[in-house]
């Protein structure tokens, strides 16, 4: 049931930037439309370069629109707000404080009133939450990169946000570090129902987590080409994600999108500007081969389901 | 293990290297005997270079003996021209202290300004390019004419010198604290005052306190030479006054200690630095 004004909701965002020669402008991404529902996990996917990262700043508020605007927990995103906690691609910990000060300094802004017991206890609560405790004296020289990461993850959650922003939180960590901390995202999500808005480049990283993904053609002039809606169980994990029965098909889609179909469109300058507004909602099932979705892009249609939303259908 | 084994064997270099320096300047300066033989009435008169071909550069062993008288009564004061080494120090340090938090007061809040506003970085720019080249010295007379106290005069040239290492590596510090840093800042809705104070100076603070120490340095090189100018106390004064004694001893004495000084003030502001380091 998508409504006309989601969660979060992006209406014409545009963001342009004055280009190297400093005469004209590039045109990153533009006329983007989406909503994300409250409680709901949204990915977005694409090439570097389609200005993945530019929208999760503007959601943040810390880089503006050219055009259009951007809602967020039903405020009209001005600036950068407590509402909406970033986790950054890399960490961005204070290297001078250690894990403890880095979440009690979030806590401190986020209750200045509280008093320094409480702004600890606080702060505690949430390094034990990412499984810190007993490494909270420790400075970020001395934490692991995935280590480092968890308290990015305690940081944001502690001031409680009602959005929270990551911005490939997990791609410069290693395989195993980054699988553990997607099972760690997993369950405080599951405990939370804490609105997501991810950037990726991992279409398993996506399948895994996400509800929603956002599928973007490449930049410049970058578009969303359509919404796919993740169409696995809701109670997934890492370990039995390949062996649920629509993950092929759901993933086939995705890098078929990533590998063709988001440069195609790019150069054919596919969706039009009509079809922009209401992005083609997918739903990939193993009714149709990888190859055929691309014979389904409902181009003018708008907010048409392009397969079945057959949950049951099996690969076998 | 290792590391003291390192140490121990430096100092035996260093300890050898010492024994050599001051062997070496005792043969320089020791006398080579009886030079001429002449009246007694006369050859005090003619005093030892003359007559015993002894140098008027004194030996270590009076230089020692100078140090140890110095030390031992570092204090007293028997008028302008007469006070312990102790008094010429304070002095001089105490110029140096005033001045030198003076500038630490105008150069760190101007640097942080001049850090975070690209504007003001800008049309500041061409005073700072101009103004630290000058000699401190070079302001010594505009001091004393405008300010017409010496001692304020010196104090206003220590001043000067520390001001401009400071100001620039604050300004560098500031200007290059990572952005992702100034982001966590703005996300958590930080107002300035507090992002100044706890994200950007904590940030900064080891290139401002390379600035600082560098500073303290040419502060201590500059307060001997600007007390040789102002003279009446302090330990520049102290070396001058000496010189027109003819005491080299004297000379001697008060260089070491100006460099011992100078050392503890530079170890001073190296553990400070170390204070606020942070391993990235």
């Amino acid at each position: 049931m998508p409504t006309s004004t989601g969660f979060i909701s992006a209406q014409g965002l545009t963001r342009r930037f004055p280009d190297t020669s400093g005469s004209g402008e590039l045109t990153v991404f533009e006329d983007l439309w989406f909503n994300v529902a409250e409680g709901e996990f949204a990915c977005v996917i694409g090439h570097s370069g389609c200005g993945k990262s530019t929208i999760l700043n503007i959601l943040a508020g810390l880089d503006a629109p050219t055009e259009g605007h951007i809602i967020a927990a039903g405020k009209h995103v001005l600036g950068p707000s407590l509402d909406r906690a970033v986790i950054f691609q890399g960490h961005a910990l204070m290297p001078w404080l250690s894990a403890l000060g880095n979440v009690e300094l979030a806590v401190s802004s986020r209750h200045p009133s509280w008093s320094r017991a409480e702004i600890r206890d606080h702060a505690m609560k949430y390094l034990t939450l990412v499984h810190l405790d007993g490494s909270e004296t420790k400075k970020p020289a001395q934490l692991s990169g995935g280590m480092k990461q968890r308290v990015g993850i305690a940081r944001a959650l502690a001031i409680e946000p009602r959005v929270l922003l990551m911005d490939e939180p997990f791609s410069a960590l290693d395989a195993l570090t980054r699988g553990s901390l997607q099972d760690e995202v997993i369950a405080i999500r599951n405990a939370t129902r804490q609105t997501v808005f991810m950037i990726t480049h991992d279409v398993d990283e996506a399948l895994l987590l996400a509800d929603k993904i956002l599928l973007m053609t490449n930049g410049p002039k970058a578009s969303i080409a359509e919404i796919v809606e993740n169409t696995l169980p809701k109670e997934r994990t890492r370990a039995e994600l390949h062996k649920l029965p629509n993950y092929y098909p759901l993933r086939n889609h995705l890098i078929e999108f990533l590998v063709t179909r988001s440069r195609e469109m790019a150069v054919a300058n596919v969706p039009s500007s009509a079809g922009r507004r209401t992005p083609p909602i997918v739903r990939p099932t193993a009714a149709f081969a990888p190859h055929a979705s691309t014979a389904t892009v409902p181009e003018p249609a708008g907010q048409v389901a392009a397969c079945l939303p057959t949950r049951h259908v099996s690969a076998a | 293990m290792t590391q003291n084994w390192l140490g121990l064997r430096a100092g035996l270099v260093s300890l050898a290297l010492f024994a050599i320096i001051v062997g070496v300047w005792h043969i320089a300066t020791a006398g080579t005997g009886t030079a001429v033989k002449m009246d007694p009435e006369y050859a005090k008169l003619m005093g030892a270079t003359a007559t015993q071909g002894k140098s008027a550069m004194p030996g270590p062993a009076e230089v020692g003996a100078k140090i140890w008288q110095h030390l031992r009564d570092p204090f007293y004061d028997k008028g302008t021209n007469d006070k312990g080494i102790g008094i010429q120090l304070a002095y001089s340090i105490a110029r140096v202290g005033l001045g030198y938090l003076l500038a630490v007061a105008v150069a760190i809040p101007v640097g942080f300004l001049i850090g975070m506003s690209p504007l003001m970085s800008r049309a500041l720019d061409p005073f700072i390019q101009v103004m630290k080249p000058i000699s401190p010295l070079a302001w010594m007379p505009l001091a004393l004419y405008t300010i017409k106290d010496s001692g304020i005069s010196a104090i206003f040239v220590i001043f000067i010198c520390s001001l401009w290492p400071m100001l620039i590596n604050t300004a560098f510090g500031v200007a290059t604290v990572r952005r992702d840093w100034l982001n966590v800042a703005k996300t958590l809705e930080m107002s300035p005052g507090r992002t100044a104070w706890r994200v950007i100076l904590p940030a900064a603070a080891p290139t401002i306190l390379t600035g600082m120490r560098i500073s303290i340095g040419i502060a201590w090189l500059v307060i001997v030479a600007a007390e040789m100018l102002v003279g009446g106390t302090g330990i520049g004064y102290f070396v001058w006054n000496e010189w027109n004694n003819l005491s080299i001893t004297n000379v001697i004495t008060a260089i070491l200690f100006i460099g011992v000084i100078g050392m503890l003030l530079d170890q001073l502001m190296a553990k400070l630095q170390r204070l606020v380091a942070y391993a990235d």
